[in-house]
């Protein structure tokens, strides 16, 4: 059994920027974003592929980032919460999970809104069954999800109208 | 959590991942979707020494009908296989792929890596056993294809030698008049099913002219509920008979008490997942469209 293995040079565009680093291959993606990147928006819960607090988009497709190698990230393009905001102006979700009383504690709320992001690029109008399949993976322990739920359609109000362009 | 160190090996082909696997030895393990692997490696359940990447190999990733079969290739990922129109054709196909855990799972869990895992809680392998399903097998100069009852050989156990790697997974369309079902009861998305049923009939006029009834979750591997099927072969179907198909059901399955439930609980689950199953099965046979979907507790 190897003590450490021979590290690994990756490029990781992040929110936009390219991030070239050399990572030990045993590296999660979250572990890579929260401590080589400083990300620390990108949460770890449970860190067993259940809960979704770790959730990105990889090329454009919502992963629990606690269950892909750094490695594995090699030329992919990542988004994570902190690439929602633009020039400071909040992302529609994040504005929406903000007025609609979308969070309590906040853990979850990173995974959620990349979840909802994922969801609603490919669906603009979901329905309420929608909304709950698209957010399975994605557990909150605080409230109930209803306002959740809420939050998420109004975001896709919001995402649909002519002057929001994104 | 950190898995133990291990080496990182990009494979450039099917055939370089093979020639890989032949030269790192025992030692060795694919990495596919890694849904399941990578969790196993953070809680040290599996150790390999040397990791052998599939992901960066171009053109794994397919789903291709000719002759009257799909072919998926090795990497197809469970979400592909949900939004394939073509797939939506055969209907328990899809209810599996858009089944399995969540999202974000299915985004990157692969339908060769999850026959290659052989998880006697996975749901593909409880599927295709309803259909004529073949798995090619690859080592690094040749292959060989075996049918999906060859492949499966216990739990987490399959036909692979350790140097041979799943490269195709093919799967023949079913007559007209066929249908299927696939229901599965979950605590919640992410977690692998308590018990699951799937089912697969072609109908006659009125009669049932065959029928597949597959268990998952009840069994080192999946069930076949043959005497379950033969209740219904050549039969019109009533809800009577299908209650007594539920009952063999019931009686084939193997079933262990763990976390998620008793032995009893889960014989008794999965006849009734049976039923639901058989009947969704039946009006999607007769061309009806019927939305099926898991059971979360």
């Amino acid at each position: 059994m190897p003590e450490a293995a021979p590290g690994v040079s990756i490029q990781v565009r992040v929110n936009g920027k390219l991030h070239p680093r050399e990572v030990e291959p045993r590296k999660l993606l979250v572990e890579f974003i929260r401590e080589d990147l400083e990300l620390t928006g990108t949460h770890i819960g449970c860190d067993t592929t259940y809960c979704g607090a770790c959730t990105v988009l990889m090329n454009g497709a919502a992963v629990k980032s606690c269950t892909v190698f750094a490695v594995q990230a090699d030329g992919a393009e990542i988004t994570t919460v902190e690439g929602l905001a633009k020039n400071g102006d909040l992302h529609p979700i994040q504005k929406a999970f903000g007025d609609c009383y979308g969070l309590q504690c906040g853990y979850c709320t990173p995974g959620l809104m990349i979840s909802a992001l994922q969801l609603l690029k490919d669906n603009p109008t979901p329905n309420r069954e929608q909304i709950r399949k698209a957010i399975a993976g994605n557990t909150c322990r605080c409230t109930g999800y209803q306002n959740i739920f809420k939050a998420i359609e109004n975001a896709a109000t919001t995402m649909r109208s002519p002057s929001h362009a994104d | 959590m950190y898995p133990r160190a291990f080496s990182y090996h990009r494979a450039s082909s099917l055939k370089d991942a093979a020639t890989l696997l032949s030269q790192l030895g025992e030692g060795a393990k694919l990495l596919a979707g890694g849904q399941s692997l990578i969790p196993l490696m953070k809680l040290r359940f599996a150790n390999p020494v040397h990791l052998v990447d599939l992901n960066f190999i171009s053109g794994t990733s397919y789903i291709r009908e000719q002759d009257g079969a799909f072919r998926f290739g090795p990497l197809t990922r469970h979400a592909e296989i949900e939004k394939s129109a073509s797939v939506a054709r055969v209907p328990i196909l899809h209810d599996c792929a858009a089944g399995i855990a969540d999202v974000q799972v299915r985004n990157r869990g692969t339908i060769g890596g999850s026959l290659a895992e052989a998880d006697p809680s996975g749901d593909w392998a409880t599927v295709l056993l309803t259909l004529s399903c073949e798995v090619r097998c690859a080592v690094q100069s040749s292959d060989r294809t075996l049918k999906l009852t060859e492949f499966l050989k216990d739990a987490f156990t399959t036909a692979l030698a350790p140097d041979e790697l799943v490269s195709e997974v093919i799967v023949k369309v079913p007559p007209e008049n066929s249908g299927g079902a696939y229901i599965a009861f979950k605590r919640t998305a992410p977690v692998y099913p308590t018990a699951s049923a799937a089912v697969q009939l072609t109908v006659e006029g009125d009669r049932c002219k065959d029928i597949t009834i597959a268990l998952g979750c009840v069994g080192l591997l999946p069930i076949r509920a043959r005497e379950g099927e033969a209740a219904l072969r050549g039969q019109q179907i009533t809800p009577k008979l299908i209650a007594s198909a539920a009952d063999a059901a019931r009686a084939a399955a193997d079933p262990q008490s763990d976390m998620r439930g008793s032995a009893d609980y889960k014989r008794q689950l999965v006849g009734a997942l049976v039923k639901r199953a058989t009947e969704a099965a039946l009006r999607r046979a007769r061309g009806q469209q019927v939305e099926v979907s898991h059971i979360y507790a």
